[in-house]
Order: structure tokens, then sequence, then C-alpha cells
């Protein structure tokens, strides 16, 4: 054979990404934007952002009456595969293009790369779906603002929780890549910081596992109170399933899944998901606001509520639209003068209430630790989450200067 | 303790790698079988294992047939579409290069998982695992689901079924010397378009039945074909292109070694079987078993 196979599939593999690469429409006179999603809209991601995040996005449109105001807004949509250089790509070409907006990004690798594309091409960015905290610290810029989540959240609130609640030995199995191994690194330094120990860790290949099987036997066979699971998405859906196929609850090991999203908890059911503890900053069954926003944004996504990044990309996009309303169309052409002005002012929306944004381009919000029904408390659909515990807003995210960002001055 | 790590650890490591290659070892065989005879390199190998899975989920949700009957019903509904396919398509193409097989069956992936993750969505859906076989057993040095231990039983019957059927009965017999010499076949009045196009039937029916047995254990989904598929080929490869029992050993023997990877070195798991045919074909070009 004269040609590779890895030669073919890559040749493959990047003609298809070319052939789908969005485009730009020509930018209309008067008010007009683009606002680009970019997302994993079909890898292990995809339930907890992908289609549901564009829906987010149209619905702050039609929420904040843009059409009525005079804007003329269109919304673009990329997948990037989980590959920071298709994402990246995808972000060149569109600041390139007049794209005023990027938003959603699940993915920290991917999450990153895209942070350093803002900063150079000066185009405003919110990130509402990868955890790690660097985009605020080493990795912040004017450019940036990162919604809804992070590590450091996740690490304290429910790898806190598990501590206190007398899970002091733990076993981590990780996601291979930036995010995993950030969201275990602080989670060990809150169980150490309690007391506790880590007694082991393995490293799996993201994305490409799908069968958790040995690293459940190794940490089973570990004998740590606590199984620390490093991961997100269907990553998580597995390990939790596989974790029950082998017994391990059984025997009394703890699950704590340092990134649940309620879709996850969907997709593993009532039976296998009841008990677990997570966190998260957004949960449609909160109050009646919470609850107003779902109504209206489920006739675009009926089979899939929304999870706390899907909604940070509703109130995201929200508060940029009035960000671009006070400073006008023109100046919001620079990032970093969107950004500002974003800054500025406190946000206020159905599915987080009132909050703000740090300096640092952190969105300070409340965080809430819940606890998994059990299928008999369960009584509507999605009806999934009990409140166990809230998190002020100044509290749930790192303090300012301890992450090393530059826009912040000593 | 062994090599620094528990031995019941170890001993789980070695089932699981056992597991793991019994899929290794059905897919790898069907498309050894389709290699050795029609001389096409089957990419859409992993799809039809795909489409396997969710014609089970179809049959139980559709039509209320459960697992055991599917074990059946799935490999024949997806061999009768093979058998088109081959006829229909794949047949066209014995004359040309090896490479235009590659990249046709590579395209019929590419639109089977396509449509399906249209339908499906990414994330798939779930298969229980049957009544029958849920639970757990104690070993002792580990837990052990019943599942599990039902897919290697199967896979080691359906593994010696096949090799016992090419190798040493008349229709396999039919089957090797058709490959060798079409026209003399033909003379003795045998249908050997029919019996080709029925020989990528059987091989991914292979690969459909080995889908209907993940289908409980992971998710039905459009990549699940996907993820296996480049294991598989290197199993190909590592065996032996076209050589039947070498498919089976090694997609055994790399299961094994991929489980202790997992133990001795996690990062590393995703890339020890590419590592393993490296070496092989430095030492074998024709891998392990293959006829130089």
């Amino acid at each position: 054979m004269k040609v590779s196979r890895r030669k073919i599939l890559g040749t493959a593999a990047v003609t298809g990404a070319a052939a789908t690469l969005p485009r730009v429409p020509a930018r209309a006179a008067g008010k007009s934007l683009t606002i680009g999603v970019c997302s994993d809209f079909s890898g292990p991601y995809s339930e907890t952002g992908g289609k549901t995040s564009v829906a987010c996005v149209q619905q702050a449109l039609e929420d904040w009456g843009a059409a009525a105001k005079g804007y003329d807004v269109t919304v673009l949509q990329g997948d990037h595969q989980n590959k920071p250089d298709v994402g990246a790509g995808i972000a060149r070409q569109w600041f390139d293009s007049g794209v005023d907006l990027l938003i959603d990004v699940p993915n920290s690798a991917v999450g990153l790369a895209i942070a350093g594309v803002a900063k150079e091409k000066d185009k405003a960015y919110i990130n509402s779906n990868a955890a790690s905290s660097k985009l605020t610290g080493a990795a912040c810029n004017a450019q940036t603002i990162h919604w809804t989540y992070d590590t450091y959240m996740l690490a304290h609130s429910t790898g806190g929780a598990m501590v206190a609640a007398g899970g002091k030995s733990w076993f981590f199995i990780t996601a291979n890549y930036a995010f995993g191994q950030l969201l275990r690194d602080q989670t060990t330094a809150v169980v150490k910081a309690a007391g506790g120990t880590v007694v082991g860790d393995v490293d799996y290949p993201f994305p490409q596992t799908t069968d958790f099987s040995s690293f459940l036997v190794q940490a089973q066979s570990s004998g740590a109170q606590v199984l620390g699971l490093a991961n997100a998405g269907k990553d998580t859906v597995n390990s939790i399933k596989q974790a029950h196929q082998f017994g391990i609850t059984q025997s009394g090991m703890k699950i704590a899944g340092l990134l649940i999203f309620i879709s996850d908890v969907h997709g593993m059911g009532l039976d296998i998901a009841q008990g677990l503890i997570l966190t998260e900053s957004f949960y449609w069954n909160m109050n009646d606001n919470t609850r107003a926003f779902t109504k209206r944004l489920l006739p675009k996504t009926p089979n899939n509520y929304p999870a706390m990044g899907q909604a940070g990309c509703y109130s995201g996009t929200l508060h940029f639209l009035k960000a671009v309303d006070v400073i006008g169309v023109p100046a919001a052409s620079s990032g970093a003068a969107v950004v500002a002005q974003m800054k500025k002012m406190p946000t206020e929306d159905d599915a987080f209430g009132k909050c703000y944004i740090r300096e640092d381009g952190r969105f300070m919000c409340p965080s809430f630790l819940f606890r998994v029904k059990k299928p008999g408390e369960s009584s509507i659909p999605w009806d999934y989450y009990d409140l166990l515990h809230t998190t002020p807003a100044d509290q749930t995210f790192a303090p300012l200067a301890t992450e090393g960002c530059p826009l912040v001055k000593a | 303790m062994i090599l620094g790590k528990p031995a019941p650890l170890l001993f789980g490591q070695l089932l699981l790698g056992i597991i793991n290659g019994s899929f290794y070892a059905m897919l790898s065989m069907g498309l050894a079988i389709i290699f050795g005879l029609l001389r096409i390199i089957n990419f859409a190998h992993g799809a039809m294992f795909m489409i396997g899975a969710f014609v089970t989920w179809g049959l139980l949700n559709y039509a209320d047939i459960g697992f055991w009957w599917a074990l059946i019903l799935s490999p024949l509904i997806v061999g009768v579409a093979g058998y088109v396919l081959e006829r229909v398509m794949i047949s066209r193409i014995y004359n040309l290069d090896i490479l235009y097989g590659l990249l046709l069956t590579f395209g019929m992936a590419q639109v089977m998982g396509g449509v399906m993750t249209n339908y499906f969505g990414s994330s798939g859906v779930s298969y229980d695992t049957p009544d029958l076989l849920s639970g757990v057993l104690d070993l002792g040095f580990m837990y052990m689901p019943v599942y599990r231990g039902f897919v290697v039983f199967a896979a080691v019957i359906i593994c010696f079924g096949t090799w016992f059927a090419i190798e040493k009965t008349r229709l396999g017999a039919l089957l090797r010397a058709a490959t060798e010499n079409p026209s003399l076949v033909q003379s003795f009045g045998v249908n050997v378009p029919r019996l080709i196009a029925l020989t990528f039937a059987g091989g991914v029916g292979l690969a459909a039945l080995a889908g209907v047995l993940a289908a409980p254990l992971y998710s039905v989904n459009p990549g699940m074909g996907d993820d296996l598929i480049n294991t598989v080929f290197a199993v190909v490869v590592i065996g032996g292109m076209g050589s039947i029992g070498g498919a089976i050993l090694t997609g055994f023997g790399l299961g094994i070694i991929e489980g202790f990877t997992d133990v001795f070195y996690p990062p590393g798991s995703a890339v020890v079987v590419f590592v393993v045919m490296a070496v092989v074909l430095l030492a074998r070009p024709s891998g392990l078993f293959g006829k130089a």
C-alpha cells in the first residue's frame, strides 16, 4: 500500500473540517452583530454544550428584544471537535471575518487556546463551559470573561463537602489534559488542607476512553474511601455507570463526581445517580425566575434541559448585548472596550440573578451544592436536585490576586 | 506483590484485558476474513459493529424483541444489508487498486455514522444488561460483572466456531479455493460472486454480533465503532493480514497487554497497541502469523 491509513484519515479530517467551517455572512449596514457559538457538537461534551448552548444564545436575543431594538444579530455555530488547533482555527477565521463575540467553548484545552486568539485579534470572548481557572489566572486577558464555573469552585465545593463528610483518603481517575489535571491538583490541595491523603491516581487518555473498568478496579484495590472523578460529560457518566457494574459503591466507596451536569444525571438515570453530591451554579428548578427562563427555552431544546454552562451562554449573551447597547456597535468591535463595559455593569438575568464581573474577567455568582434525589422523590421531569448548601459569590471563586492574572495590579 | 503491584490487581487486569480482547478478536476476525477472501480493507467494519448495536436497541424499543433473539436477528439483518452493499457497490471495484475499496468503505462508514448521529445524537442511547446476566460475582480478588464473563465465553465460542468453519469444513475449503483461483472454482459450477458476497455478509454479520454483545457494556452511540476500529486494524496487521487464527490470538493478546499497561502506565494504554504494531512490523513485516 503506497498511501498510509493515517495519511488518508488525516486528509479526510482536514477536508471535512474545512468544508464545515462556518462562513460569516457579509455585514449588513446599521446595528448588526455576529455571535459565534464554538462548542462540542459531536463529542463527549455535546450534551452539556452544543445545540442547547446555541438555543440559549438565541433565547437571550429574544428575551432582550434584539430585533425590536433594531439589531440584526446573526448566530453562527462551529464544532471544535475537542481539538485546540481546530478551535483556534475557527476563532481566527470568525474574528477575521467580523464575529463580535465568541461564546461557550467546553474543553479547557480548546478554551485556553481561543483566549489567546481573542487577545491577539482584540475580540470579545465569553467562556461559559470550560473549567480551567487559568482563564482568569495566568491566561487571563482584557478580552476574556470566564462565566459560570471553574475548577477552584468545583474542587472547593464538592471536594470540600466530601472531605467534611469524612472522606479522608482519595483515589483519582483523571482525564489526561488541562482540565482534568488542574481539577485533580486543586482538589488534592483541598483534601490535604483538611488533613486527608491521596492514595492513588490514574490519568486516562482523553477523549478516546470509553471503558473505565481497569481504572475502577485499581481504585477499588487501593482501599480509598473516596473515588474522585476529575472528568466530565460522557466520561463521568460512563465511569459512574461502570462503577456500579463493578460493585464499587456497593462496597462502600463514595464517588465524588467533581464536575457533573444535570444532563449527565439525566443520562445515568436516578437509579444510578441517586445520592451523588455535585456542584452547579444554575439549576432550572431553583426559583420562579429559573423556571420561567427554562419554560421559555424548552421549545427550542425539547429533549435537553439547560445545565449551568448552557445557562451561562444565555446570561453572557444577554450581558454582552446590554454592554454593546451602551457603547454602540462600532466601539464594540474592540473586544477590550466591550468587555470593559461589561465589567462596569452588574449582571442581572433570570438564570443567575444579580451577579458581577471581577476585574480579572471572573463572573462572580454563588454556587450550589446539590444532592441527587432518589427515584421516588422526583415528581416532575428533570426534578433531580436537593439543595444542600449555598456558597456566596466571593467565597465560590479564588480570591483576586492569588491566581497570577496580569490584569490585576498588586 | 508482583513487580510492585498487588497480585489481585494484576489478576483483575488480566481478566479485563481478556474481555476487551474478546471484542478485538471478534472484530479483527471478520476483517481478516473479508481481507483474506475479498482483498477489501473494510473500513466500514466499525460502523457495522455500531449498526449491530443500534439494531439490538431498535429491536427492543420498537419491536419488544430482547437480547437473546437479537443475538441471532441483528447479525442476520446487518448480514443481509452487507450482502446488498457488496452486490451493489463493493463488487464493482474488485478490479481496481486496493485503495479504492478502502476509500469506498471509509465513505460508507462516514455516511452510516452521520445518519445515526443525526437521529440519535452523539451520546447515543443505553441498553440494559439482560436480567439473566445482571449481577456481580465476587471472585475474591475483584468483583466481576456476570455479563462481562458471558462476553468472554461467547467470544471464545464464536471465534472457535468461525475458525473451524473456515479451516476445517468443506464450505471453508471452497471459500479458500475461491480466493486462490476463482475461475477454476467457477469452472466446477460454483457461483463464485455469490460466495464472495456471502463471505462479506458473514464478515459484517460477525461485526454486528460483536455489536450486540457490546450494547449492554458501553453506551450505544454512533462513535462506538470508531473508538475500536483503529485498534482492530492494528490487531489485524500484527496478526498478519488475512490470517484468521492470527487475528483471534492477537486480539486476545493485545487486550491483555493493554490491560497491564493500564496498571503500569495508564496514559500509554491508547498507544501501546501501535507500539507493538511498529515493533512487529520491523521484525516480521508480514505480521506474526502472516505468510511472507
